[in-house]
């Protein structure tokens, strides 16, 4: 039987030998758990949801929160929240957290896959695609961003050495390309 | 490129929002009471002036909400920008 | 010729190039043109409509005479020489006009990046690098971007000091302080060619261009830069403007203060023996200069009676005769300048020897980016030009791009600037302005253009051949706007968009109108400043990233295994799966009869999926769909149809109840992204006070249908767990199930008419349930094609394909969808009005061709005659989808046409290829019409 298979493994071979220099490091982080939180934020419901996670939902609108535990928590809206986690989380314990109570709990872990992008280019090789100020004043962790990467969009999360870059599954073969293409400059 | 100020993700490239029309143009209450002329009006009928101008934009690259904003249609300056539900702000 | 010393080039190094054929040489720091003047050469190009021989004119990107066609490393056209840095291996040639494009594909690498910044400054001269310095000094993020390889502006074609040393030095340890800086960026060789609303600049940096077939493949040629700056200091600078008099298009003619620069530059005398012809001072510091050099300066004739005193004093003391109060009548002969008339009055006077006239008319601010940002101009009598007034934009000019003409004055203006720019970032040093020595300062009036009888050899726009006599052709006919006269003459419409041209134009015009220049105003300045070429717009955009294309979970195996694709927005689809010496046609009638027949399999999964939940999912479901969602039991499906408050059809698709506040609804593969907005617009603008959330679910899940008699029994073996039988499982509900061992949600839906299952699991998943199914060796691979035919033989609609935005549900025969219990729903209202109910409404029928082999192209026109009467032809409708297909054993094909649904029966004809095609009109349904094969 053949084994389960992520959005971007085809390019794993070429994202690690870009990665050889000092400038890039790319790679796929296959199979992590995304979960689209729907709740209102001032409802106990959130409250209890939060409690699960080990962090609050974020209310500024475009950042982000990191657990201890390895889970981040994305604003995505005003009510909407992308739960991004460790492979093999179970999205079952938020759904129980959020109970019978108006919310909704989607397991979307297949629906986007996650890019790493990291590196002292990291920052040169998004601002090919990327109209957003990705400057770290601007834009630094604790920030995240929907917005479009290249013709695809994207959530952007900073973290201290690059960028987690989510795209959906079916544009992540393209993604790739035009990253891999991007990094032409910074890889040779 | 115009940026488009999303009242919950600040400024933002136009590429990542969808254009809505006039805003405040409300769904009848009760469409089977209106006339055939009064229907027809709701559906096709839309101011179209020079100037400020009340519209809906959606920021559908990001957030995928759903606002209102005053834009100037000669200059396309964007006077203000207000949540669904919100009145429309006075601007001089 | 060459000087002996001297000029910013490295005469350490000698580059070679071609032009015309013959061999030249020259140095790193040389343009094509200074290395063409260095080598005695006059005759750069021929104009393009009278064929007058044209040298080299300016010293910048405004020239308008001596353009050229690049044809090695690789062809590029109409490239000015004056902006093209020499690079060993150069091959060039003269132009009469118009260039050549390349042939061959480019393959050089271009791109480009956005950047941020609080202050961008445009123009790398004096006030430019004083503006970045000041504002850098405070602290803010600023980008200097100049469009010269090395910074300084004019300060590189002159001998002046700033801060006590050579400007061209100040220049480049300014640029090498800003370097150093973190959130400085320094882009030379960049040209910011538009200026658009909300501060958004677009430039583009020459990076390989001046290293020619020495530049590394792996380094975009050309990068377009998107700039987003807070605040805008122009520091663009000023172009010299001509006069015009007779024979000023001769080779020799130059303007004085690209003179200058040659000398101070390049290192080159641009002749021997000079006349200056000017209406202002700044052309004798060219005279002075020159002769400084070496070239004789036989004569400056100053137009105005009361030259400045101390210049006319310094002339006197080199030797120079002055001629004040007198201009130059003529520019003579053959080829090249050979000698100048000069006179008190328009016409005749005195010849003097010269192969180089220096022409100074006076400066012009460059206010093309000022223009474009929506800046108006205003005509400043004093300095006798367009300078910028006010604009909505952040944006301010700086030094001589907002007419401020002196060196101490345009450092101090820049500092201010780049202060001013930088706004609450200042400190109270950030405007101290590097210092230079104070010019005299006299009065110089605008002076245009020298009176003759004749005016056909007065030049206005080099670059279009448009004289003075053109002009007043153009006003003769009657034209008074100064736009007019643009179009009806050409002038300023070259690709250098009239950079010197443009106000002498205005100028012309308002003297032939007896108006001021004021008044008549100017054309208007539209991006791009410079011409850009197409590679670098394009970018990366273009072969496989030129749009994304979107692929299933399954796409590696499909490839894999032969099939051809559709492009379905941006999905590539699988199309059909030909064996070898299949040709479509085959390919799709053995996968047709396989999903009739047997079973077979296709990747459903590019459909929209959307989660809706909450306690009012089905109320809102039933406010969308034209039929009743909320009744749907738990482990149903139903097929729904949204329509637009119109009445006209919007989308389909199934929705399948999960639980009581969870529907997962599918939309068709174009339209994902529509009724997920679709849906949010309604909730959010509408209806907020529903209590429901929707989620994009399309890619969690991979899809395939499993479709054919024998489906049943390739799912049984596949999930022995799931009780599979019509009675167990029956049409329209769902089970979870493991298929493959992995855990699934089947629903028995058919978009064939045949007994199927749509089997979803994790995108992660999908291959290998596709490549289970595949193993069990009984299972046919069918692409969209088969899967259109069949659909098609059942009468289904495609939303697009047999709708255009003009169709109800009635028009598809599909009122059984449209419920008369509930209330309201989007478009009910409409299904009343009178249009929607008139008799003669395009609706969804089947067509036969009376030639069973015969395919209708689709598109074709249906008309009810079997011969044309004459234009105009009455029209029924038209084809929207066509096959042949497998199981009727003959062509057919759908099509709207009016009232069709009551002509079942009739002949209709279709006009194909010159011919009257009959065609017979039947039910939309033409397979199975009792869907008795649905339960296998």
């Amino acid at each position: 039987m053949a084994e389960r298979r992520s959005p971007a493994a085809a390019h794993a071979d070429r994202f690690e030998a870009a990665s050889r220099g000092e400038g890039l490091r790319l790679a796929e982080l296959p199979f992590l758990t995304h979960v689209n939180v729907r709740v209102d934020p001032a409802s106990p419901a959130a409250g209890d949801i939060a409690d699960v996670l080990g962090a609050p939902l974020p209310e500024e609108p475009c950042t982000a929160v990191t657990a201890a535990s390895d889970i981040t928590v994305a604003w995505l809206g005003p009510d909407e929240w992308l739960v991004v986690a460790p492979e093999g989380y179970q999205p079952e314990l938020l759904r129980k957290a959020l109970g019978e109570r108006h919310g909704s709990v989607v397991d979307v872990s297949a629906q986007r896959t996650t890019l790493l992008v990291a590196g002292p280019h990291a920052r040169d090789l998004l601002a090919h695609g990327c109209a957003l100020d990705l400057h770290p004043s601007v834009f630094g962790p604790g920030r995240c961003a929907q917005t479009t990467l290249a013709r695809a969009q994207v959530v952007l999360l900073p973290r201290q050495d690059g960028f987690l870059v989510l795209v959906r599954s079916s544009f992540a073969a393209y993604m790739a390309e035009w990253l891999l293409d991007a990094a032409t400059e910074y890889v040779t | 490129m115009l940026l488009i100020p999303c009242p919950w993700c600040g400024p933002r490239e136009e590429a990542e929002f969808h254009y809505g029309g006039q805003a405040h143009v409300a769904y009848p209450e009760n469409p089977a009471a209106l006339s055939d002329e009064e229907w027809a009006r709701y559906l096709f009928f839309r101011d179209n002036p020079k100037g400020v101008f009340a519209e809906r934009w959606s920021h559908s690259a990001g957030c995928r909400r759903w606002f209102n904003a005053l834009r100037d249609t000669a200059t396309n300056e964007i006077h203000a920008v207000y949540r669904v539900g919100e009145p429309r702000p006075v601007t001089s | 010729m060459r000087r002996e010393n001297g000029g910013r080039i490295d005469r350490s190094r000698t580059l070679r190039f071609r032009f015309d054929g013959q061999e030249y040489t020259g140095h790193p720091g040389d343009t094509l043109a200074s290395a063409l003047l260095a080598g005695g050469v006059r005759q750069i190009a021929t104009s393009v409509k009278l064929g007058r021989p044209r040298g080299v004119f300016s010293a910048g990107s405004e020239e308008p005479n001596a353009v050229v066609q690049i044809e090695e490393p690789f062809p590029e056209p109409m490239l000015p020489a004056t902006t093209v840095e020499l690079y060993d291996g150069l091959v060039a040639r003269s132009l009469a006009g118009q260039g050549r494009l390349a042939t061959e594909p480019d393959p050089a690498r271009y791109d480009a990046v956005h950047a941020h910044c609080d202050v961008l400054v445009v123009g790398a001269g004096p006030a430019g690098l004083a503006a970045a310095r000041a504002a850098a000094g405070a602290g803010a993020r600023v980008i200097l971007a100049d469009e010269q390889p090395e910074p300084g502006g004019a300060l590189l074609g002159s001998p002046d000091e700033v801060d006590g040393v050579p400007g061209a030095e100040w220049a480049a340890a300014t640029a090498a302080h800003l370097e150093g800086l973190p959130d400085v960026r320094v882009l030379r060789r960049t040209t910011v060619f538009g200026y658009y609303d909300d501060n958004y600049l677009v430039a583009v940096e020459r990076r390989t261009n001046h290293l020619g077939a020495a530049a590394p493949a792996h380094v975009a040629r050309e990068r377009v830069w998107r700039i987003r700056a807070r605040q805008v200091v122009l520091a663009t600078g000023a172009h010299e403007r001509p006069i015009a008099f007779a024979g000023n298009d001769l080779p020799g003619v130059m303007l004085a203060g690209a003179a200058r620069t040659y000398v101070h530059r390049y290192g080159v005398l641009p002749g021997r023996r000079a006349v200056v012809f000017t209406a202002n001072d700044s052309a004798y510091a060219a005279a002075l200069d020159l002769a400084e050099a070496g070239v004789e300066v036989a004569a400056i004739v100053d137009v105005r009676t009361a030259p400045g005193e101390r210049w006319a004093a310094r002339a006197r003391e080199r030797g120079i005769e002055l001629l004040a109060g007198h201009v130059v009548t003529a520019a003579r002969g053959d080829g090249q300048l050979s000698s100048v008339l000069v006179g008190a009055t328009g016409d005749g006077g005195r010849s003097i020897d010269a192969d180089l006239l220096l022409v100074s008319g006076g400066w012009n601010p460059v206010v093309h980016l000022f223009s474009q940002s929506g800046g108006t101009l205003r005509y400043d009598e004093a300095l006798g030009t367009l300078v910028p007034g006010a604009s909505r934009q952040a944006v301010q000019p700086a030094g001589a791009a907002g007419g401020v003409f002196t060196l101490p004055g345009c450092l101090a203006d820049g500092a201010a600037a780049g202060a001013r720019a930088a706004g609450p970032h200042a400190g109270p040093h950030a405007a101290e302005a590097p210092r230079a020595a104070e010019p005299e300062a006299t009065n110089a009036p605008a002076y245009w253009l020298v009176p003759a009888n004749d005016y056909s050899a007065h030049f206005v726009d080099l670059q279009r051949d448009v004289t003075v006599a053109d002009i007043h052709r153009a006003t003769g006919a009657g034209l008074r706007s100064v736009e007019h006269v643009k179009r009806y003459t050409t002038a300023g419409t070259a690709h250098d968009q009239g950079k010197t041209s443009g106000l002498l134009t205005s100028a012309v015009v308002a003297h032939a109108l007896g108006t001021s220049v004021a008044e008549l105003g100017t054309t208007t300045f539209r991006a791009p400043y410079l011409p850009v070429s197409f590679a670098a717009l394009a970018g990366r955009d273009r072969g496989a990233l030129h749009d994304p294309v979107r692929v299933t979970a399954l796409h590696e195996w499909h490839v894999a295994h032969g099939a051809l694709f559709e492009n379905v927005g941006q999905w590539k689809r699988p199309w059909y799966y030909p064996r070898p010496g299949e040709d479509m046609e085959t390919a799709v009638l053995r996968e047709c009869r396989a999903a009739r027949e047997s079973v077979a399999a296709m990747d459903a999964s590019t459909l929209g999926k959307i989660d809706v939940i909450g306690p009012d999912a089905g109320e809102f479901l039933d406010r969308l769909y034209t039929n009743l969602m909320s009744s749907l039991k738990v482990g149903s499906v139903r097929y729904g149809v949204m329509c637009r408050p119109d009445g006209m059809v919007l989308d389909d698709g199934t929705v399948i109840r999960l639980a009581d506040d969870h529907f997962l609804v599918t939309t068709t593969t174009g339209n994902a992204a529509m009724v997920l907005d679709w849906m949010e617009e309604w909730l959010q603008t509408e209806w907020p006070s529903l209590r429901v959330h929707c989620t994009s679910v399309t890619e969690q899940w991979a899809t395939v249908a499993l479709v054919g008699p024998r489906s049943r029994e390739v799912l049984a073996g596949l999930a022995p767990g799931l009780a599979v039988s019509a009675a167990d499982f029956p049409f329209m509900t769902w089970r979870e199930a493991d298929v493959a061992g992995i855990p699934a949600r089947v629903c028995r839906i058919s978009f064939s008419g045949e007994l199927a299952f749509e089997i979803n699991v994790t995108s992660w998943d999908g291959l290998r349930l596709w490549t289970a199914i595949m193993d069990t060796g009984l299972v046919t691979p069918y692409g969209t094609e088969t899967m259109h035919v069949l659909r098609a033989e059942k009468g289904y609609p495609i939303v697009g394909q047999d709708t255009d935005g003009t169709v109800t549900p009635h028009d598809l025969g599909m009122s059984w969808v449209v419920s008369k219990k509930k209330p309201d729903f989007i478009g009910k209202r409409s299904f009343t009005r009178a249009d929607t109910s008139r008799a003669d409404r395009k609706q969804l029928v089947g067509l036969l061709p009376e030639d069973p082999g015969f395919l209708l192209p689709e598109g074709t026109h249906l008309v009810s005659t079997a011969t044309l009467p004459e234009p105009p032809v009455p029209m029924l409708g038209h084809v929207t989808s066509s096959y042949r297909s497998a199981a009727l054993g003959r062509t057919f094909a759908l099509a709207l046409v009016k009232g069709g649904q009551g002509r079942v029966g009739e002949r209709l004809y279709a006009p194909v290829a010159g011919t009257l095609v009959p065609v017979t009109v039947t039910s939309h349904v033409l397979y199975d019409p009792e869907g008795a094969r649905r339960d296998g």
